[in-house]
């Protein structure tokens, strides 16, 4: 099988969704065209009238799909950019996440709605940011971040198929980075297990999306130095797999989290706390996390928006200083 | 001539049977929130409760002309609707009282009552937040080639939302089949509405291309054959209907309301209007009706609002180690 970078596995999983459940459709702005990113390239025209452009109006984007699922519809919404997500949080965290709990599990939700995410490509303050930890704080809605093509097709076909609502989360700077042969290459078919991607004695990296990529590079020119570190692939933030983050942290004893969201209240903050609560006793250092300074926004000028975001270099610069501990 | 010969089939188009129908509704949902307001007084129902007493005509008129296969989504204040709907009396008494035969086991309360197999999708205290859904729910209508309509009631308050605007634009645009039911009572909480809206409410709906009607909501016939229209505009494949509804309503916005934005005189005038009363006298003058037979309804209606009293003081509690079930749903369930 041919190698397919992140945008082909979303929309070839996208494409298989709408021709298996007819029950299944997109909505989002632009979608009709193929959207920003060609995620839902050639697919109006592959399945007519499913395939459904809206006006800007995020919110409804979201409350149309809660809607829909109702009736049993299986809706994937497409919000263009994770920072327009916020007109719609509202929808997700008011409604669809409470949808199963205040039925007492007499209905589900199963909704989808994919957002492209994170920095690195110069947009600036309202098409850089990431939303993770507004979402993995609310109980009752799934949050997945995958880096690797075929962990994208596999977990979003696993969020299709999933009765809760999904918060499907695109790095926009991983859309093209990589390729995968995704048939045979290893990918979580899960939502809320993490994996295990590099194994190395000295100390443990958590991280997901872009910030997973850059900690597998920062672990290469380690080795080099005689540092071996093992990165976890996160994948899923809600559910989190706490088995795996406190097993990945007890082997090492050091742990650095990543992330490219700003530090204070990020998801690594939970992280920590975990590992701080349930395996302190195997700790040879002090957690370390490494995230975005607390600035309201990711900025625009290229050195500055370097500045802003972690990158092999800091973890790399990072992870010298935890081995030395 | 005859007794029989005097006695019409209809009234107004209503025929005697729906007649009696939506006279016991309105009188037992007026009864149902008077009797809300006394256990509220004696701590057995606790937190928010906005009663609907003097809007009943809106929740009967409208709820009863739809099929079984057509849907409801409402705001907080649903008692009504639900009862319009034939939600069970005494599993909404136990919802308020919060006890586990309760239509949410508790976990909802007034604000929140439901009933899927009714195709009553709930009441929702996010003002305007389950406008998207009624579309979302006409969206899959017209999707899965259906013919079911979906009844979306909201109140005056809601036309400030953003969510109003896009709904309304988005229902229009593909022409989903939702009647949007307005309940104007005059008052966002404490706030006469023409002091939130440069405009009339109407006029907003009918911008957006919306049909539009204005109807007496304190006219349970008039509500009737409004939403019968909006059902066969809706049904027809027509796209959204829009009735905006002058009612009002008798308490305060909550139990909590000291109502110093009114006067008395302001409730004693609407009350002269009041839907039961003038319903009440209309079927008298049919002679469809006499002070026995009211006093049957309202009999019956004691009665069965008593049941659901005991009914719910009878429910348990529920136990707080379910607080951890059902927060995902478990599996696919095709």
């Amino acid at each position: 099988m041919a190698e397919v970078n992140v945008l082909e596995a979303i929309r070839e999983t996208l494409d298989e969704a709408l021709s298996e459940d007819d029950r299944v459709f997109i909505i989002g702005e632009d979608v009709e065209a193929g959207g920003v990113f060609r995620a839902t390239d050639g697919l109006a025209k592959r399945h007519p009238g499913r395939v459904k452009d809206s006006p800007l109006a995020e919110s409804s984007i979201i409350g149309i799909s809660i809607g829909a699922a109702h009736y049993g519809m299986r809706p994937i919404a497409e919000i263009q950019f994770a920072d327009f997500i916020h007109a719609g949080f509202d929808q997700l965290c008011s409604e669809a996440s409470r949808w199963s709990y205040r039925t007492k599990g007499e209905q589900y939700l199963p909704m989808v709605v994919r957002t492209p995410w994170g920095g690195g490509v110069h947009g600036g303050q309202h098409h850089s940011q990431s939303i993770e930890a507004y979402y993995t704080h609310m109980p009752g809605i799934k949050v997945v971040a995958p880096s690797f093509p075929a962990d994208y097709r596999s977990l979003l076909k696993a969020s299709i198929a999933d009765p809760n609502p999904v918060l499907f989360l695109e790095h926009k700077r991983t859309y093209r980075l990589v390729k995968q042969d995704v048939a045979n290459a290893p990918a979580e078919t899960s939502i809320g297990r993490a994996r295990i991607t590099r194994r190395g004695a000295d100390l443990t990296m958590f991280a997901y999306g872009l910030m997973l990529h850059e900690c597998l590079a920062a672990s290469e020119e380690l080795a080099g130095e005689g540092i071996e570190c093992t990165v976890v692939d996160l994948l899923s933030l809600q559910p989190l797999d706490v088995e795996t983050v406190l097993e990945a942290a007890r082997m090492t004893g050091k742990v650095l989290v990543v992330h490219e969201d700003t530090l204070t209240g990020g998801f690594g903050g939970e992280i920590a706390a975990l590992i701080a609560e349930h395996a302190f006793e195997y700790l040879d250092a002090p957690i370390r996390r490494l995230a975005a300074p607390d600035i309201p926004a990711m900025p625009y000028h290229h050195a500055m928006e370097a500045f802003f975001m972690p990158d092999k270099q800091k973890i790399a610069a990072a992870a010298r200083d935890l081995a030395a501990y | 001539m005859s007794t029989e010969t005097q006695t019409p089939t209809t009234l107004r188009g209503l025929t005697r049977e729906q007649a009696d129908h939506f006279l016991h509704q309105m009188v037992l949902i007026r009864r149902f929130e008077e009797k809300s307001g006394e256990m509220y007084t004696k701590g057995k129902i606790r937190g928010f409760l906005h009663l609907y007493t003097g809007q009943e005509a809106c929740a009967v008129g409208a709820v009863n002309v739809l099929e079984e296969r057509d849907k409801v989504i409402t705001h907080y204040r649903d008692h009504g609707h639900a009862l319009a709907r034939g939600l069970d009396p005494n599993r909404i008494m136990a919802e308020l009282y919060g006890r586990v035969d309760g239509v949410s086991g508790g976990r909802g309360g007034s604000m929140h009552l439901y009933d899927v197999e009714k195709g009553f999708l709930g009441g929702y205290a996010i003002v305007t937040a389950h406008l998207p859904l009624a579309v979302g729910l006409g969206l899959a209508s017209n999707l899965q080639n259906e013919d079911f309509v979906t009844l979306c009631i909201f109140g005056d308050g809601s036309v400030g939302e953003g969510e109003f605007h896009e709904a309304l634009n988005l229902a229009a645009l593909w022409d989903t089949p939702v009647i949007f039911f307005c309940e104007n009572n005059l008052y966002g909480m404490g706030v006469p509405f023409q002091q939130s809206l440069s405009t009339e409410i109407s006029t907003l709906a009918e911008a957006y291309g919306i049909t539009t009607e204005n109807v007496d909501g304190m006219d349970v016939v008039d509500v009737y054959h409004a939403a019968k229209r909006a059902v066969e505009h809706c049904r027809a494949g027509s796209g959204p209907y829009f009735i905006e509804a002058l009612t009002y309503r008798y308490r305060g916005h909550s139990m909590a309301d000291p109502e110093l934005y009114r006067l008395k005189e302001e409730v004693d005038e609407h009350r002269k209007r009041d839907a039961i009363q003038r319903l009440r006298s209309e079927m008298v003058e049919a002679g469809w009706l006499d002070d026995a037979g009211y006093q049957a309804v309202v009999d019956r209606v004691e009665r069965e609002v008593d049941e659901a009293v005991a009914f719910a003081d009878a429910s348990p509690e529920p136990a707080l180690e379910s607080l951890f079930d059902n927060i995902l749903a478990e599996d696919a369930r095709g």
